[in-house]
Formats: structure tokens, C-alpha cells, sequence
């Protein structure tokens, strides 16, 4: 009891503190919410002179990309200020977050909850709802239920990202942007049909990885179209499995770090 | 023997002019030394570029082969590979996003002493920025090429200007990209944060510079204006475009002019600003 009061006391602080300097937080607000229009407005762009891509037309495009919006936007708001752990392992900053009686990694997100990402998880969810009355979808309970599911399986999968690649500044500190290849470049493959890519590069990402399984494969499901790459119609509901081993994954890299973390001593 | 002395080089030693060249290409070298103690970060820089370079090329060449004619904007499919690749070898050479020096220098404080320096800011920060973009160039923009090249068929240049016009395209987009960060960094002379400018210059210069997608893609006349009436094209979209043979001789040298003069113009924003900045810092601060 006592250690969720404390969580809470940490998350109020934050909101108080986003609140103070009012202009600030609203360009931030407004800014951080542009990035992602941005991203959308690029696939609008790209089927201004296509009318497919990889084999599927603008609808159907746009529930892939609003899938995987909708769960990165979530993630990002979530988990996504982990990636300060690289100038904490740094600075050795993270002493003293490890001398506290609580969780490192609630802690961590809680002493800067993004509350200026919030606008952004709003976009995203509405490029998802869009995109859905936009197809013609028949729907089924088992649909109805994917469309619940993919979005929070999508957000998870991010989520455990987030996590592992930040975790890297543990053994590497000067990491830089790698993590970036994986949280924003799989927010960026995963916006498009997995039938896009071609070579070990779609091997690698979509399948080894399992980004293919964020927002392509329900998408897949949704509309009732098969695999042009030739997985089974189920294998959208694979979607939360993938997004729990990711999660278990994370976990695993994270404790690793944390033990294997020596503080720079300064 | 020779009369030299171990004191400071007088003015008229070897004159104002070679002097004031001397202490910039002095800076350049600083600024490129800088970098290049970031051996880790270069690398993992490289890496995520190459990354992006995979995703944008198959999502352009995914475009061009559904595009009518096969040539969306006028491009050929490996004319959009060059344009992905050489754009992400390109990225950290103009070093289009992360650069809030001043705007911290003018927040803290320390300003004050730049303002003492023999140098000008404007000159002082550009003499940096140049070692800075010279270091990219030799590590950061060979390997993504190297990558497109390996993996994908790319359009090699016929025209023998191309290659000279691209290296001056680049000089001038680095100097253009140059002066815009500065001019957004000088707004924290009066807005004190001046994280509100950075932010919007982050998602304009990305989107509107041709990162994401080639501004051909957009219709005609918004590209024309975007080119005409703001820097933005002129900081990736033309380099880019002119080694990827996209347009005539004629237009591939007038997109180059048309970033001479946006170079001048920017530079001459860059120090009229500093100059009414410096006004106001002595009225405020005696």
C-alpha cells in the first residue's frame, strides 16, 4: 500500500510540474503530436502517385499504420522516457534511484511521465478508428475482439522495445541512437505492409524480430484478406503471444543490466 | 637567426586578413577534433542510418513500382534508391536535427563570454560547424552508401557536372542548414527557452527538407513555393536531387544558384539577428 502511494505521489509530481510552465508544455504538447501527423501525412503523400502499395490500397494501408500509431503513441506515453537511462548510466545519476526502496524501472518512468506525449496517443487512436470505419470490415466476434487486443498487444511489444534497447547503455553506454533503429525504425516498418520489404531485411525485422505481428497480421484478419506472403489466416491472433515474449524478453535484458550495472562513481 | 619569440602573433605580423583566416581554420579543426572523439556514437549513428535507409528505399521502391509509368514525380526506381541512400549518408553531414548550443549558451549565461572572443558568434559557430560537417562527411556518409550500393541497384551519375555541382550543393546546404539552426537557437535571445522554435524546426526541416519523402511527390506548385519561398528544400531535396540526375543540366545548376542565394540570405539573417540581440544584451545587461 504504502509503495503504490508512493508511485503515486511521484506520478502527481509530475503532473504538477508539467503544468507550471503552461506555454512550454502546450508547444510540447502540440509538437510532440506533429511528429506523428507527420508520419501519416507521409503514407497520404506516398499514395497521392500509387494507387497500391504492396498490394493493398489506401483503406486498407491506413488500418495497418493506425494499428501501429495507435500502440507506439501508447507505448511511447507509457515506457517511452526510458531511453534517459543512457545519460543516467552516464552521468551516475541512477545511484539514486537504486538506493530507493521501489522499483527501478517504475521509478524511472514515473519521475517523467511524458504527459506532453498525451496528445499524441489521442492521434494515434484517432488515425485507428478512421482507418477502421474506413474499411469494410465484416464483423465477427473473434474481429471485435482483435481490434480490442492488437492495439494493447502493439503498445506491450513497443514497450518492451522501449525498454530493451535503452537497456543497452547498461553495457554500452555511448549506445547513442541504436535504440532508435528499433523503437522509431519498427514504429516506421511496421506502419507499412509487410509485403513491402523483400530479402533477409523483411526475415530479420517481420519474422525474427516479430514486428510483423504489431500491425500487419491483424490487420490481415480484420479485413479478411490473406497473406500475400503466405502465413496462415489465424496467425493474427498471435499478436499478444508475440507481444508477451517481447515483454519477457525485456524483462530479462532489464534485470541483466541492472545486476550487471556498475556505478561510474562519481 | 631567426628573431621569432614565443609571444602572440601581432596583427601586422602577417596581416588582419590571413590572421582572420588562419583563426577560422583553426576552429574548423576544433570543431572536427570534437567529433571525432565520439568514435562510439559514429558508429552507432551509421547504424541507424542504414536501418532507415532499408526501410525508406523498399517503401520508395515499393511506391515506384505500383506509380503509373513506373516513375512516381519522374523518377526512375534507381533514381529514388540513390536519392534514399545518398539522403541518409547526407543526414549527419548537414547535421539536421540536434544542435541547441547557443540556445544553452544564451540560457546560461556563458554567451557573455563568447561575446568577448576576437570572433564573432556567427563566424565562430560556422567555423565549428564546418570541421563538424567535414568529419561526417569522412565517417558518416560513405557506409550508408557502401549498404545501398550492396543491396540495391543504384543510379550512377552520366552527366561528368554531376559530381562537382554535388559537392558544392552539399558545401552550400551544410552552410544553409547552418544558418537556419542558429537563427532558431537566437530566438532564446528573447524567448528565453527557445525549445518551442527548435521543436517546430525539428518537424519542418525532417519533413519539408525532403527526408521524408521526395517533395516531388507533393503537387508541383507547393513544391515550387515550399523551394522559392523557404530554405527547407534547399537543404536536402536539392543535393539530392542533383545527384540523382532527376531534372535537365539547365534546372540541376539553377536548384544549386537558387541555394547560393539562400545561403547568403540565411548567413546575412544569421548576423543582423546577433546584431540586434547584442543590442538589446548591452541595454539589458550594462
Amino acid at each position: 500500500m504504502g509503495e503504490l502511494r508512493a508511485y503515486a505521489a511521484l506520478g502527481a509530481a509530475q503532473v504538477r510540474s508539467a503544468t507550471t510552465y503552461r506555454t512550454s508544455f502546450l508547444i510540447e504538447l502540440f509538437g510532440n503530436m506533429g511528429a506523428t501527423v507527420f508520419d501519416v501525412i507521409t503514407v497520404l503523400v506516398l499514395f497521392r502517385v500509387t494507387p497500391a502499395l504492396g498490394g493493398f490500397s489506401l483503406a486498407e494501408a491506413m488500418l495497418i499504420t493506425g494499428l501501429s500509431t495507435a500502440g507506439f503513441t501508447l507505448a511511447d506515453f507509457a515506457v517511452g522516457n526510458v531511453d534517459r537511462l543512457k545519460s543516467m548510466v552516464r552521468a551516475g545519476t541512477l545511484d539514486a534511484v537504486l538506493v530507493r526502496p521501489l522499483g527501478a524501472l517504475p521509478q524511472l518512468l514515473l519521475m517523467d511521465l511524458p504527459i506532453r506525449k498525451a496528445l499524441r496517443v489521442v492521434f494515434g487512436f484517432t488515425v485507428l478508428v478512421l482507418a477502421v470505419a474506413a474499411n469494410d470490415i465484416d464483423w465477427t466476434p473473434a474481429r471485435v475482439l482483435l481490434l480490442v487486443v492488437a492495439p494493447v498487444a502493439a503498445a506491450v511489444f513497443f514497450g518492451s522495445i522501449f525498454v530493451s534497447s535503452a537497456s543497452l547503455a547498461f553495457w554500452w553506454v555511448d549506445s547513442g541512437e541504436v535504440g532508435a533503429a528499433f523503437t522509431y525504425g519498427g514504429r516506421d516498418f511496421t506502419s507499412y505492409p509487410m509485403s513491402v520489404y523483400g530479402g533477409w531485411f523483411r526475415g530479420l525485422f517481420a519474422y525474427a524480430l516479430g514486428f510483423a505481428f504489431v500491425a500487419y497480421q491483424p490487420a490481415l484478419v480484420l479485413l479478411g484478406v490473406p497473406d500475400p506472403l503466405g502465413l496462415p489466416a489465424w496467425s493474427g491472433f498471435l499478436s499478444p503471444v508475440v507481444a508477451l515474449a517481447a515483454a519477457a524478453f525485456a524483462a530479462g535484458v532489464w534485470r541483466a543490466g541492472i545486476r550487471h550495472y556498475r556505478s561510474t562513481g562519481s | 637567426m631567426d628573431q621569432r619569440d614565443a609571444s602572440v602573433p601581432t596583427i601586422s605580423r602577417i596581416g588582419p586578413f590571413r590572421a582572420s583566416i588562419a583563426t577560422f581554420g583553426a576552429l574548423i579543426g576544433s570543431g572536427f577534433r570534437r567529433y571525432a572523439t565520439y568514435r562510439q556514437a559514429t558508429i552507432a549513428g551509421t547504424f541507424t542510418n542504414i536501418v532507415f535507409g532499408f526501410l525508406r528505399c523498399y517503401v520508395l521502391l515499393a511506391v515506384a513500382a505500383n506509380a503509373a509509368g513506373q516513375r512516381p514525380a519522374g523518377y526512375t526506381a534507381e533514381q529514388l534508391a540513390t536519392y534514399v541512400w545518398v539522403g541518409q549518408g547526407l543526414l549527419a553531414v548537414i547535421g539536421l536535427w540536434g544542435w541547441t548550443e547557443l540556445a544553452d549558451r544564451i540560457r546560461s549565461g556563458d554567451i557573455a563570454a563568447d561575446l568577448l572572443r576576437p570572433v564573432p558568434p556567427l563566424a565562430g559557430f560556422l567555423a565549428v560547424d564546418l570541421g563538424r560537417a567535414l568529419h561526417g562527411m569522412l565517417t558518416r556518409f560513405v557506409p550508408p552508401l557502401l549498404a545501398g550500393a550492396v543491396f540495391f541497384p543504384l543510379h550512377t551519375p552520366t552527366r561528368w557536372q554531376t559530381v562537382p555541382l554535388f559537392t558544392v550543393s552539399v558545401a552550400l546546404a551544410v552552410v544553409i542548414c547552418f544558418g537556419c539552426r542558429f537563427v532558431v537557437n537566437a530566438t532564446a535571445y528573447w524567448l528565453q527557452d527557445a525549445r518551442g522554435p527548435i521543436t517546430l524546426w525539428t518537424l519542418s526541416a525532417g519533413v519539408l527538407g525532403g527526408l521524408y519523402f521526395p517533395l516531388r511527390l507533393l503537387p508541383a506548385e507547393l513544391t515550387v513555393a515550399l523551394w522559392v519561398a523557404t530554405p527547407l528544400p534547399s537543404l536536402l531535396q536539392t543535393p539530392l536531387d542533383v545527384i540523382a540526375e532527376r531534372d535537365g543540366p539547365a534546372l540541376q545548376a539553377g536548384l544549386v544558384a537558387l541555394q547560393v542565394v539562400w545561403a547568403v540570405l540565411i548567413l546575412a539573417l544569421g548576423a543582423l539577428v546577433q546584431r540586434r540581440a547584442e543590442r538589446r544584451l548591452v541595454v539589458q545587461g550594462g
